[in-house]
């Protein structure tokens, strides 16, 4: 007997009462049938959604605009869209669209940092000097990708007999403006529905969850021997780590389809904190949601009696945290605003708000705010739910609660 | 406890310390009064009964007791501390409400009741294999739950409760839905138990299993503990039942008869009056009873536990004010 873990002779720590019951119900998921189906569940949509962005994006990549603009001598500029055009017949796709910023007098000067910083539309990058010396601005990643077309392009437009390619001058910017911000919003955006989808799905596995242990009437013997707040930590957390599994197994097939297709994660914005940060603050903000939410179905699991009852009861709940998801949407148009401080305040929204802002923002000290705050509530919440299903739950006999109406239930509860 | 007439105080067990020690016990569910004073004294080693009609409150009080809800008034000490939670690991419960994962095994079962109680699961499941064993019930070590059948997953949950080897056991209905044969093995496992020092107590609303097994008993009825002590002091709480069969059908003696006295064929059936048998005799005899045979038999525990909870529920349906829920 290991007595260290057992303090006195009396009962488990909380933590490790939540471990026995977090390994029980890890286990029974994670081997039953019904996993395989939770596992193949949102892989169709996202095979119809793979096969349906590609057609999308196909289709933008024909309607887009101009990424690449030219501002050059007159005489150049013409040079190089003529270039350009004969260039894209021959090896279609594979140079960027480009279109004539501006023709610059001789000896006029153009700040082609400064123009795709605060530029507007979807200009990724600016090519500057002469045919002989053209200099490209962008960031980094696009520099990278573009360098040698641009210097394909100006050699052409040069001389269409020449072999030699002239050195192409890089100009660096952390940011390509508007068309950067653009991106993070649609990286904001599905950061938050990805996130909502996950969580909806989740928390309504970890209710039925809960339901079925009062269908098995195990429950009192769990609360006779364990914190009730105990039961549910362990159930969060088993659900949290088959989420884990679920996210691993749907995240592979996600890059897998990714790299299937060519793309990889360069090819979208980058968020403000990067990938790496980004992944690491949505799985946080994942937990903190979850969590939350899970902790309010548990709540609703222990005022509900039947199956039927926990429908009922869970789908206000669903539906507000709809409504909680589509405020934390318009948070992200309205960056700096009092709607993104409410959202971030907010605790069911906040995870939400927090995931747009870590694709919006660089800064970093506010998560870790946010989530000291959200750890918090899902603190207050299980305690309020294992306070709430001890005392609404363990009644007996007629004079308890089983024989009143479920709104009669809700009225005491709330009242 | 202002009904109750003696209990296992530590007056009358002054050499066994206390397992269970609860007085004053109250609880309400929003306005409706569950337990309502409750108190309890329970000698350790003992085996010892909480009889009552079902809805009087048993549940509610044995949940109280392991702390598995708190008392609105009133205070209980178990195993020596204030909070039941604290000796959690030296508790076993077996529930009214039996329930088990039906795709567990039965070994894990029993390993996972006993994790919660602080065994770590190996130990558990080689704890397990071998009470099953013991138990007759080797051959569905590897079963799952929902393969079994019902007595079976009693016993297992049984087992369950006894995997950590607790100091204090409570079952709470713990004959219901078992056959007669497996009344019978569970009525000598509680023995065992209690040989062994283990403290027992168990619900019942069956008074046989009480009668046989318990050295005391508290009979709950509307909520309040009308009576708490030892089981012959509950029988001695009624008097005896006299059972006369005369020669003459009338006569001067038919004076010496209680009013009361019932007439079932040959037989007069009344309780022995409180002046005792030798006046009885006396006046039969000179009333010229003609006296072929008499019986004095002491009450069982059947009829005092109907008297004194057909007491209270009497006496509470004269107290409850007008529209408060029964």
């Amino acid at each position: 007997m290991s007595n260290h873990a057992i303090r006195d002779g009396g009962r488990l720590s909380a933590w490790r009462a939540a471990w026995v019951i977090a390994r029980r119900d890890f286990t029974a998921i994670l081997f039953s049938r019904s996993f395989i189906f939770f596992l193949l569940g949102p892989l169709f949509p996202v095979v119809v959604m793979g096969l349906a962005g590609g057609v999308g994006a196909q289709v933008q990549s024909e309607a887009s605009v101009a990424d690449v603009g030219i501002a050059m001598q007159t005489q150049d500029v013409d040079a190089m869209l003529a270039a350009h055009s004969e260039l894209a017949m021959q090896v279609p796709g594979s140079v960027p669209p480009m279109v004539a910023l501006k023709r610059l007098a001789p000896g006029e000067t153009f700040d082609a940092r400064s123009v795709l910083e605060e530029g507007e539309g979807s200009l990724a990058a600016i090519v500057t000097g002469t045919l002989d010396a053209p200099v490209l601005t962008a960031t980094e990643g696009r520099v990278a990708r573009w360098q040698g077309t641009i210097g394909l392009i100006a050699a052409h437009a040069a001389d269409q007999q020449t072999r030699i390619y002239p050195p192409v001058g890089t100009e660096i910017v952390g940011t390509s403006g508007a068309a950067e911000n653009s991106g993070r919003l649609r990286t904001a955006q599905g950061g938050q529905v990805l996130l909502f989808l996950l969580i909806m799905l989740l928390a309504s596995m970890v209710l039925s969850n809960l339901v079925e242990e009062k269908g098995n009437k195990i429950i009192e013997v769990l609360a006779a021997a364990i914190p009730m707040d105990a039961v549910f930590m362990g159930k969060l957390f088993a659900m949290l780590g088959v989420s884990v599994v679920g996210i691993a197994v749907w995240g592979s097939t996600g890059a897998a389809i990714l790299y299937a297709g060519g793309q990889s994660l360069s090819d979208f914005a980058n968020p403000g904190v990067g990938w790496p940060m980004f992944f690491v603050l949505f799985a946080l903000y994942f937990a903190m949601g979850y969590l939350l939410l899970g902790s309010i179905f548990l709540a609703v699991g222990s005022l509900a009696a039947t199956v039927r009852e926990v429908q009922t009861l869970s789908m206000p709940a669903t539906m507000f945290q709809i409504l909680v998801f589509f405020f934390a949407s318009l948070a992200v148009t309205d960056r700096g605003g009092v709607i993104e401080y409410t959202a971030m305040a907010f605790p069911l929204s906040s995870p939400f708000a927090m995931v747009a802002r870590a694709a919006a923002e660089e800064s970093l000290w506010p998560h870790l705010l946010a989530l000291g705050w959200q750890a918090l509530w899902v603190a207050i919440f299980i305690k309020g739910g294992a306070s709430l299903f001890r005392r609404r739950v363990m009644q007996s006999g007629p004079r308890g609660a089983k024989k009143r109406s479920l709104f009669q239930r809700l009225g005491r509860a709330t009242g | 406890m202002d009904m109750a007439t003696s209990d296992f105080s530590p007056a009358h067990n002054m050499t066994r310390p206390l397992a269970i020690e609860a007085r004053g016990l109250v609880k309400r569910f929003d306005n409706t009064l569950a337990v309502d004073g409750v108190d309890i004294s329970i000698p350790e080693g003992a085996i010892y009964g909480i009889l009552g009609p079902n809805g009087a409150g048993k549940t509610t009080t044995i949940r109280m007791l392991l702390g598995i809800i708190d008392p609105d008034e009133g205070y209980r000490r178990v195993l020596g501390s204030d909070n039941p939670q604290d000796v959690a690991r030296r508790l076993g419960y077996l529930p009214e409400e039996r329930g088990l994962y039906p795709s567990m095994k039965s070994y894990e079962a029993i390993a996972f009741m006993g994790a919660l109680r602080g065994v770590p699961l190996p130990e558990g499941r080689a704890r397990a294999k071998v009470l099953l064993e013991n138990h007759g019930l080797g051959h569905a070590i590897d079963k799952q739950i929902r393969q079994l059948s019902k007595g079976m997953a009693q016993t297992v949950q049984l087992l369950g409760t006894l995997v950590h080897e607790p100091k204090l056991v409570v079952f709470d209905e713990p004959f219901s839905g078992l056959d007669a044969i497996n009344q019978g093995k569970l009525e000598v496992l509680i023995r065992g138990l209690a040989d062994k020092g283990t403290t027992v107590i168990f619900s019942t609303h069956v008074i046989a299993h009480a009668e046989r097994l318990c050295e005391g008993i508290a009979i709950i009825a509307g909520g309040k503990v009308p009576f708490a002590g030892r089981v012959d002091e509950a029988r001695d709480r009624i008097p005896a039942q006299v059972r006369l069969e005369t020669r003459n059908s009338d006569g001067p003696w038919r004076a010496a008869m209680p009013q009361d006295a019932r007439r079932v064929g040959d037989f007069w059936n009344f309780p022995l009056p409180e002046s005792g048998v030798e006046p009885l005799l006396k006046a039969l005899i000179e009333g010229e009873a003609g006296i072929l045979s008499l019986s004095i038999e002491r009450a069982g525990l059947h009829d005092a536990f109907v008297a004194i909870a057909g007491e209270a529920a009497a006496r509470d349906m004269v107290t409850q004010a007008p529209g408060e829920p029964a």
